[in-house]
């Protein structure tokens, strides 16, 4: 169609506005990013990202993540499945607290969680007695994760199992399947969309993440030390090719996953013939 | 669904409740006990310190510039995507979405690269005396960056759904574009823009890694909230950091209460409506 | 009469989707025009090109004589009636109704008089602080029809005016659009996918498939005489038979082409024995396979050597049972050999005719 034919008048006034803004704040900013990570040089580049310490970053960074996301994928469903189904006092409490880590600024979170789990916050004794190190380890930054996408699954799921056919069940109860089969046969294959789009937000949240995990990493290179930290530790010494080289493959890992989850969506939409 | 709850189901609402109340009410509680435990003498003193606030009149700065820019650039990109068809909209969607894919602190470092020392526009910015990276400019710009998409993300479904029948029918009667958004677009989103508008302030307050990277860490002159907050920290000056963060917490509450209300409000509104 | 509207030659696609084909008509001045055919032919495109609402890929649109494809919606002087109605959610009924003089920025006291005259013609006077979401299908539909004649457009523009009203409202609504369209004289333009519906309310009506006009006529035109084989089943119950030469009466046929006719119920007299009928001897054996009381009279199943046929019998009559013999007379038959339409009589009427 046409772009200079529109019925509603002022689309090339939103367009001048939407592009000189997305210009302003996004393009010219990545321009100049790529236009200086250009310059390096594949060596550079290379002689970077395969530093061992480097490569330790991410691996925690993505291991971390995964694991993270896996866990908010299951409390995500649980979450979304007793408030969508369940009635019980303090429910709209609950509810309206899910939302809590979108609002809640990620220093915040990342100071409280490091005194709780430290070894003696009010978990952490409980945790370091089990011989368990629950701050400054790989599993503290696990947990600040956790609690930074704990929205993501629980907000997704939510909307799509309120709005489920009731007739559904009701159908699969009629022959006399069992609550399980029935949830497992007919509840959850409508579930399976909107929990992957909640796991992959999350899973790429976690890869770039800094406030929240910056405090209970304990940052010890080769150990608890994320990518993005190391970014920051490179522009701390002014080492601006480096730290250009790691946001890179970071960014490739969060394009990656957004781009598997909408290459999922498509295969299914196009399967289901929607 | 409504049906007499088994032991399986009160399992179910228990475990939800303890997750939700270790992850994410015990940090709340925390944060309350640690900022209070040198009396209200030292809490009063710690968020009254100069410092402190003149971090808050910067936050709140940072936070109001951008989220005004970013609801101008909310409203007419949702317009755009929603009310016109034209080649490379799916692009441009996709555009608007890439800042949930960049970790905020790579987003700092393109600021850092186009505006920096090893900007192609440094030597003009230096010769006419504009600091925009390690001064307040940088900051907002940060903060715009990682926020921007909240709004358009908000309003393109809602306004998906509305359709473009009712801008059209005013159209026919030779109505102008700011009559019709104005009289028409506007009523039908207010809600779903106000929702937008308080989930961007909560982003932009609470904004960490794109700031801390842009920052220069200059007390008293580009420290944000969370980033006094990390000094504080950082200097083993616990009570002081957990004063600070207190303060936050209670913006985060304050948001968490409107964003249920507007929900709540909107909702009804739709039901008068039926 | 002056021609108030007029399209040609306007062809439209939307991707692979040839939405308008070399369409071409025109409406004369104060008629009420319904443009009728199946979803996908079209319709909706040319009413919405007429309007401003979508651009014709070419060919030319004019409005009493003045060519407007340049001319935006909103410029055109057109009333537009949606589907849905797409009335403003968040304005009353008077602020619907009022917003296109408010845009015109009309004086408010004539704004005020001109809503309080519509308000009292579509019957909606108590209504005039209600929310759409408040009123019913049919009271919606009023309040878009008010709403879009309020700037007295020179051209009323309806999109299926009665889809989404429910059956019973909707023959009410049939009446009463017709009697006020015509009380106002405005021309107007309206698309349905029912041929009920075109019948009832238009003076003249447009058929069109796959994005052409087939036909364009009175009502009673189209169905007397319909053009197209598409246009005869489109109108009206009509039956395919492929060879028509089988029956009696019709054995010659006509000289060119096949022997493909149309047949409708009416162009059938079902007996039940050779007393009943007129013309014994030019009437085929049938036998019954079907027995559906219609309310006034009986639809009946007949096959007729193999061909399964449709028609009517009155109640007043000896009733036929499933399985029963009975004899068929075939008045007529439509031909469309050659392109073009024939209307075959049965031979054996026109002997009779000149026997008595």
């Amino acid at each position: 169609m046409a772009a200079s034919r529109q019925v509603i008048p002022g689309f090339h006034f939103t367009l001048g506005i939407t592009f000189f803004y997305l210009s302003l704040i996004l393009l010219l900013p990545l321009a100049a990013f790529l236009l200086y990570a250009s310059g390096m040089g594949l060596t550079k580049f290379l002689e970077v990202v395969i530093d061992p310490r480097v490569f330790h970053a991410y691996e925690v960074s993505f291991g971390t993540s995964l694991a993270a996301a896996l866990i908010n994928g299951v409390f995500g469903l649980l979450l979304a499945w007793v408030l969508v189904r369940y009635d019980f006092p303090g429910k709209r409490v609950l509810d309206g607290l899910i939302d809590l880590p979108f609002a809640l600024p990620t220093a915040v979170a990342g100071i409280a969680l490091t005194t709780l789990y430290a070894e003696n916050g009010w978990l952490g004794q409980f945790f370091y007695g089990l011989g368990i190190p629950s701050a400054f380890s790989v599993f503290g930054i696990t947990i600040a994760l956790i609690f930074v996408g704990i929205p993501f699954v629980a907000r997704s799921v939510q909307p799509v199992l309120r709005d489920l056919d009731p007739s559904l069940e009701e159908a699969a109860v009629m022959f006399g399947a069992s609550p399980w089969l029935t949830f497992r046969r007919v509840v959850f294959p409508e579930l399976v969309s909107p929990l992957l789009t909640g796991f992959a937000l999350a899973f790429a949240r976690g890869i770039g993440e800094y406030g929240s995990v910056v405090f209970i990493a304990g940052n010890l290179p080769y150990e608890t030390e994320i990518a993005p930290l190391l970014i920051m530790a490179k522009l701390e010494q002014f080492d601006y090719q480096a730290a250009a080289a790691i946001a890179i493959v970071m960014m490739a890992m969060s394009f990656a996953i957004l781009l598997a989850l909408n290459g999922y969506q498509r295969y299914r939409s196009k399967k289901q013939g929607v | 669904m409504q049906q007499k709850k088994g032991v399986l189901a009160w399992a179910l609402i228990l475990i939800a409740v303890l997750f939700l109340l270790v992850m994410l009410v015990l940090p709340l509680v925390l944060v309350a006990s640690e900022a209070l435990a040198k009396g209200w003498q030292v809490y009063v003193k710690a968020i009254t310190e100069p410092f402190a606030v003149k971090a808050l009149a910067l936050t709140l700065e940072a936070t109001v510039l951008a989220v005004i820019s970013n609801t101008l650039f909310g409203l007419a990109s949702a317009f755009l995507l929603t009310k016109f068809a034209f080649r490379g909209e799916a692009l441009l969607g996709a555009c608007i979405d890439l800042p949930f894919a960049i970790s905020p602190v790579v987003a700092g470092l393109f600021f850092v690269m186009l505006f920096g020392r090893m900007s192609p526009i440094y030597p003009f910015l230096r010769a006419e005396h504009i600091a925009i990276v390690f001064a307040v400019p940088g900051i907002i710009l940060a903060t715009v960056f990682v926020t921007f998409p909240f709004i358009t993300r908000e309003l393109v479904p809602v306004m998906e759904a509305q359709g473009r029948d009712e801008e059209e029918a005013a159209a026919t009667f030779g109505a102008s574009g700011w009559q019709i958004f104005r009289h028409v677009t506007l009523p039908n989103i207010k809600w779903a823009l106000l929702y937008g508008v308080i989930l961007c302030t909560a982003r932009a307050m609470g904004e960490f890694g794109a700031v801390s990277v842009v920052s220069g860490h200059v007390r008293g002159k580009t420290n944000t909230l969370p980033l006094h907050i990390e000094i504080l920290y950082n200097e083993y000056n616990f009570t002081a950091a957990f004063a600070v963060a207190s303060i936050l917490v209670i913006l985060a509450i304050v948001i968490l209460i409107l964003r249920n209300l507007v929900e709540w409000r909107a909702k009804r509104g739709l039901k008068h409506a039926d | 009469m002056p021609i108030e509207v007029q399209l040609q030659h306007i062809k439209k696609t939307f991707g692979h989707f040839q939405a308008s084909n070399d369409v071409n008509f025109a409406v004369e001045k104060g008629r009420l025009i319904g443009l009728l055919g199946p979803s996908g032919s079209g319709k909706t495109t040319i009413l919405r090109m007429i309007a401003g609402l979508e651009q014709p890929d070419s060919g030319d649109i004019l409005i009493g004589g003045r060519r407007v494809n340049d001319v935006p919606a909103g410029k055109r002087g057109i009333g537009f009636v949606f589907q849905n109605y797409a009335l403003f959610r968040h304005m009353t009924v008077r602020e619907n109704i009022a917003f296109g003089l408010k845009v015109q920025k009309a004086p408010a006291a004539q704004i005020r008089a001109r809503v309080d005259k519509l308000i009292e013609l579509v019957g909606l006077k108590e209504f005039g602080g209600r929310y759409p979401m408040q009123l019913s299908g049919g009271q919606r539909q009023r309040v878009a029809f008010a709403r879009a004649l309020a700037p007295e457009p020179e051209l009323l523009l309806l999109d299926e005016p009665f889809a989404a009203i429910d059956a019973k409202v909707r023959k009410e609504l049939r009446g009463w659009l017709r009697r006020t369209i015509h009380q106002l004289g405005v021309t107007s333009i309206f698309v349905t996918h029912d041929q009920d519906e075109a019948v009832e309310v238009a003076d003249d009506i447009v058929i069109l498939e796959r994005g052409h006009v087939e036909q364009m006529g009175t009502p009673v035109e189209i169905y007397q005489q319909p053009r197209t084989p598409f246009v005869a089943n489109f109108i009206g119950e009509a039956m395919h038979i492929p060879d028509y030469t089988i029956f009696k009466g019709f054995e010659n046929g006509t000289t060119e082409g096949a022997h493909e006719g149309i047949l409708r119920p009416e162009f059938l007299e079902i007996g039940a024995n050779d007393h009943e009928m007129r013309l014994p001897l030019a009437s085929e054996d049938g036998i019954v396979r079907g027995v559906y009381f219609r309310g006034s009279n009986a639809e009946i199943d007949v096959e007729v050597k193999g061909q399964l046929l449709k028609g009517t019998r009155s109640l007043e009559k000896t009733p036929l049972h499933e399985g029963d013999q009975a004899k068929v007379f075939i008045h007529r038959i439509y031909s469309f050999a050659g392109g073009r339409t024939q209307i075959l009589e049965n031979r054996a009427k026109q002997v009779d005719s000149v026997v008595i």
